[in-house]
């Protein structure tokens, strides 16, 4: 027996909104988040400019909560508390509940305060909490136990392709039975000199320092690299008759998904697409669905010179002729790069737009690059067409990482 | 002295696991009065000897079951 899965609970914290309905409208008016980096550490970096979660932790947590997770710990806590409440807090058997959170980088924020501490104070001040605020998977730890799961707590870890590939493993854990619910998502919260100074060296930064509203510019000519940001998104995956048995409100579906690598390059892309578009067709082909049915992309789409022309060289390769008709969205332009957090919030953004029936504006595009051979909702939102419509979200990671998923419309 | 102490172990029960420091009395104990876990009370026992420059060695932690064993243990060392 077939066993569906859709979406009835999101929760964000974001650059451009503290949860998940004024980070969709502030998206839809096509509001920056990137500002100019303050702390000191920040004033001898290449890239001084940063998309800061627009709410601070601190503002929502109780101070112990702060004191003993990480930030990507916290934010993740945050948006699943937000996506568990706007699913209904549903009544299920805890050995029925997953979770499967990632992140990108883990906690090195809490890693590098730990480090200062033993150099200044000694081994014997190291906080004891350090081990579980560093660990990749504390963020679902955490999570998982605040909603009391028992049908397992999941990390998968693949850079900026995370977030994404957290959705697939919830989504699949649910269609193999292992699951009724999951809560899927992806966090990220690594801003501090160590990590802001090793993504520049890579020169995968943008360095646009005078003017941090438009330097994430995907598809722009002038595009210079990506904007480092923060935050979380959380969805509730839930199969299907269980969510209709309870009357939930149901967001969207989830479709399907396809996980590939390049074998290529531990940081480039392979700039003929090629790992890319077979996730994308492996996704289309999961959702039973063909390329025509894509009416809305939610692109990958950083800003890197590189990476988002090999996505649209594999967008086209999966897509074709049918590529014409989809409106792709680049909503990094607003949030900036959420590494491990990217793949859930796009998603949710993906789904929110079929729920709408709009697509979100790609801004600080000026001057469109024209070998970018896509539909880009360059001039603002673009309205989607009713009845049964899908949309494709990507994600792609450091080490060759591609992951696509789709959303369909409810 | 003993008064000041139980001030300040309450301030600091409070700031290391978000127990309400009125809840900080000599007769409670950590773990099953105050929900003190066994990392929080790593954090109590760095931040008492930080503020009152004792030494507390890991041997003599499992003796403090209650705030009164710590106030008197800090009050016979500082």
């Amino acid at each position: 027996m077939t066993r569906n899965v859709v979406v009835t609970g999101i929760g964000m914290t974001t650059p451009i909104g503290g949860d998940a309905p004024s980070t969709w409208a502030a998206a839809l008016a096509g509001t920056p988040g990137t500002i100019r980096l303050g702390p000191d550490w920040a004033a001898d970096q290449p890239a001084q400019i940063a998309a800061m979660m627009k709410v601070d932790p601190a503002e929502v947590l109780k101070p112990v909560e702060v004191r003993r997770m990480d930030r990507s710990e916290q934010c993740a806590l945050i948006a699943s508390r937000e996506a568990w409440a706007d699913a209904g807090a549903p009544d299920v058997d805890p050995i029925r509940l997953g979770v499967v959170v990632a992140s990108g980088i883990g906690g090195i924020n809490s890693l590098i305060q730990a480090y200062e501490t033993l150099r200044d104070k000694g081994a014997a001040r190291v906080s004891p909490h350090m081990v579980t605020m560093i660990m990749p998977n504390g963020p679902a730890a955490m999570v998982g136990i605040e909603v009391g799961a028992r049908a397992g707590v999941h990390t998968p870890v693949s850079a900026c392709a995370s977030g994404a590939e957290a959705v697939s493993y919830a989504a699949k854990m649910i269609e193999d039975g292992r699951a009724d619910i999951v809560v899927a998502g992806g966090t990220e919260a690594c801003m501090n000199g160590v990590t802001m100074a090793g993504f520049a060296a890579m020169r995968a930064l943008s360095t646009r320092n005078d003017d941090p509203a438009t330097a994430s510019r995907a598809y722009d000519v002038d595009r210079d690299g990506f904007v480092m940001g923060e935050g979380a998104g959380i969805l509730i995956l839930e199969e299907e008759d269980h969510a209709r048995a309870r009357g939930a409100k149901i967001y969207g579906r989830y479709g399907g998904s396809g996980l590939t690598s390049d074998g290529h390059h531990i940081a480039q892309p392979d700039p003929e697409g090629a790992g890319a578009a077979r996730a994308i067709t492996m996704a289309l082909a999961d959702a039973d669905l063909s390329p025509a049915d894509i009416i809305h992309i939610n692109a990958h789409a950083t800003s890197t010179p590189q990476g988002d022309y090999a996505e649209s060289v594999a967008l086209r390769r999966a897509l074709g002729g049918q590529a014409d008709h989809a409106w792709v969205s680049g909503t990094k332009s607003m949030t900036g790069h959420l590494l491990g957090g990217a793949g859930a919030v796009e998603s949710i953004f993906a789904i929110l737009a079929l729920r709408d029936r709009i697509a979100p504006p790609s801004i600080n595009i000026f001057n469109f690059d024209t070998s970018i051979d896509l539909q880009v909702t360059k001039d603002g939102p673009v309205q989607l067409p009713a009845g049964d419509i899908a949309a494709l979200n990507n994600s792609f990671g450091f080490g060759g990482h591609d992951v696509a998923l789709v959303f369909k419309s409810v | 002295m003993s008064e000041d102490i139980l001030a300040g172990l309450a301030g600091i029960v409070n700031e290391v696991a978000g127990v309400p420091a009125e809840d900080v009395q000599l007769d409670k104990s950590f773990v099953d009065d105050l929900d003190v876990d066994s990392l929080s009370m790593v954090e109590v026992v760095m931040a008492c000897e930080d503020k009152w420059g004792v030494k507390i060695p890991d041997s003599e932690v499992k003796n403090l079951k209650t705030v009164g064993d710590a106030v008197k243990f800090i009050s016979a060392h500082v």
